[in-house]
């Protein structure tokens, strides 16, 4: 069931679009900013008050990147594997992560701190290589420099 | 003479987003005043058409002719939108973030003088979802324009209204293609529609909607503020105005420049970006983001404009340059590039995505020492079924660009990977 709270929060958005369906991406994205994903209940539960189908809804999930139809870990760790940084090392960069974490893309480290994912060209190539850890910007990363990222996410 | 940067002189250096009130001392929302006080819509539509203004998101489309499409007095279809585009996932692309970071209150105002101009009644933001500061930024300055009366009902205490409303992404580079992004602001998947009808006449829920860029929306303000004249003595071309140029790659100063438009690549690369770094060799570069033609070095010369960069071969893009050197494999940066549009193909065109898919295997074979002697004839194959025409939007015809020139200027490259069965870079 959605919490008052995330049911208010997605009512908020309905009042400025003129269809239901419209609000659906934002209600999935509000759902996941409490539970750090969106489960197959919530799907449901927010296909019933938009007034769509939950195949519908699924559909739109899965084609958009941001939004987690998995558990993720506390953390969510996503590093840039696009032309810049893959010129600026990215290799390097990812060799020394999946080693550091002990875990692939689209893995979650044991203790759950974090999932490791790639993610396209974040507009920091002038500062790359670049990563995002939960939606902040970590550029011009070396071993060292993302070993200093990582401590900072409990 | 020092030259004028109308849409970055403005930014603080420290960091921080320019404040409505510093926005207003350097004449933000005069451009507004002056139209709502003295111009009709048609003469602002007039205006940025004479000053020559052409889209700065990629496809480099006349601007004032874009917002001429759009039915307009009192029989037009309501509501009528606008909408900025702040998608911006175009492998190297990083201006626009810098634009809405530094300065949101040019990219409101330039967004508000385009629904004057198109009649429109409400105005969308859409930005992407990872720009989380930009977004913040934005928040703030749209919440300030309502306060100051910049947005609302009864603007500057005219008839004209306008509702803004910023809408963030969810992610993915089908989003930032005009008709998928209505798509996407509709709450479903961001598959392009077919075209005709364009947005102009028919897009969001139905209605007229103009899509622009952020870059471009950005000069709107300063061309009805400071008039054309002014406008088009910024440029060192035939196409007008300034440019946000960037370099990204092993540049000694990777960055971004606003800079005369037709300013010569090798004046960018050089000047500004510092050369390459010391013992590497310039090689090759991508002058607009990751869906236009290699350039060479016979090509250092070209201004960068519109007209002369596509005269080279390639296309001016979003300017953006990303700069391969000596010790870069170009047939990995190719499949790097290939793995992307494979990747981010919306599956809908047989020629798009069982194309870059097929494409992207042989690539990445290649790298790992298992190329076969066919493969470049199978390469350039695929870029004749992704050239233009074949598919539904331009995301198939922009991921062919690199791989065909790619094979053009470095064949060698590729052919020694097949012979040698491996990739050279890799030791
Ligand atoms: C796959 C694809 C992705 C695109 N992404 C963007 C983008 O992120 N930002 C943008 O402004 N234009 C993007 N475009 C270009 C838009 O379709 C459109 O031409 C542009 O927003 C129009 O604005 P302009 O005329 O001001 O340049 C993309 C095009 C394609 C085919
Ligand atoms: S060209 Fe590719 S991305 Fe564009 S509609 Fe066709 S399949 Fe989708
Ligand atoms: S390519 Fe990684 S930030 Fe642009």
């Amino acid at each position: 069931m959605l919490t008052v709270e995330e049911r208010e929060e997605i009512e908020a958005e309905l009042a400025r679009y003129p269809t239901k369906e419209a609000v659906c991406i934002d209600a999935m994205k509000i759902v996941q900013r409490h539970r750090g994903w969106v489960s197959d209940e919530s799907v449901r539960d927010i296909a019933e008050l938009l007034e769509m189908s939950p195949a519908d809804l699924d559909g739109v999930a899965t084609f958009y990147n941001l939004i987690f139809r998995k558990p993720v870990g506390r953390h969510v760790a996503m590093l840039c594997n696009s032309v810049s940084c893959w010129i600026m090392g990215y290799e390097k960069m990812h060799k020394h992560l999946t080693d550091r974490l002990g875990i692939q893309f689209g893995e979650t480290t044991p203790d759950n701190r974090f999932t490791l994912l790639p993610i396209v060209c974040l507009g920091a190539c002038d500062h790359a290589p670049a990563m995002l850890v939960d939606n902040e910007l970590h550029t011009d990363l070396g071993p060292e420099r993302i070993d200093q990222v990582l401590e900072a996410y409990k | 003479m020092t030259q004028e940067r109308p849409l970055t002189e403005a930014i603080p250096l420290d960091g921080q987003a320019l404040s409505l009130r510093g926005y207003e001392q350097v004449g933000g929302y005069q451009g507004l005043r002056k139209a709502l006080r003295e111009m009709s819509p048609q003469a602002v539509q007039e205006e940025v058409k004479k000053a020559g203004l052409r889209g700065r998101g990629g496809a480099g489309f006349p601007t004032g002719m874009k917002w001429s499409f759009v039915p307009m007095g009192d029989n037009a279809p309501r509501p009528k939108y606008v909408v900025a585009n702040a998608d911006e996932m175009e492998p190297g692309t990083f201006k626009d973030r810098y634009l809405m970071e530094g300065n949101p209150h040019q990219l409101i105002e330039g967004l508000i003088l385009a629904a004057y101009a198109t009649q429109a009644d409400v105005a969308f933001i859409f930005i992407r979802g990872e720009y989380k500061l930009a977004q913040e930024r934005l928040a703030k300055a749209i919440a300030d324009a309502y306060a100051a009366g910049y947005l609302g009902k009864k603007i500057l205490k005219s008839d004209f209204a306008l509702e803004m409303i910023l809408h963030v992404s969810a992610g993915r580079y089908m989003c930032g293609e005009e008709t998928g992004l209505l798509n996407a602001l509709e709450g479903k998947r961001a598959n392009p529609r077919s075209k005709p009808p364009f947005p102009p006449v028919a897009g969001l829920w139905g209605k007229p909607t103009t899509v622009n860029n952020v870059e471009t929306l950005a000069n709107v303000p300063h061309i009805i503020a400071k008039g054309l004249t002014w406008y088009q003595s910024l440029s060192r071309s035939r196409d007008y105005g300034t440019k946000i140029y960037g370099a990204s790659g092993k540049v000694k100063r990777p960055g971004l420049w606003e800079l005369p438009m037709g300013t010569p690549m090798r004046e960018i690369l050089e000047e500004h970006a510092g050369g390459m770094r010391d013992g590497l060799r310039f090689r090759g570069v991508l002058p607009g983001g990751a869906s236009t033609d290699f350039l060479v070095e016979e090509h250092l010369e070209v201004p960068m404009d519109f007209i002369e960069v596509q005269k080279a071969g390639s296309r001016l893009g979003t300017g953006t340059m990303i700069v391969l050197d000596d010790h870069t494999c170009p047939v990995g940066m190719t499949s790097n590039l290939i793995h992307f549009f494979a990747q981010e193909s919306c599956g809908w065109c047989t020629p798009c995505w069982s194309g870059l898919n097929w494409a992207k295997q042989i690539l990445a074979a290649m790298e790992e020492g298992r190329g076969e002697p066919g493969d470049l004839d199978k390469l350039a194959f695929q870029t004749k079924f992704l050239a233009p025409g074949n598919t539904f939007c331009a995301l198939a015809p922009g991921a062919a660009e690199p791989l065909q020139s790619a094979l053009k200027y470095f064949r060698e490259d590729f052919e020694r990977h097949i012979l040698e069965q491996r990739c050279p870079w890799k030791s």
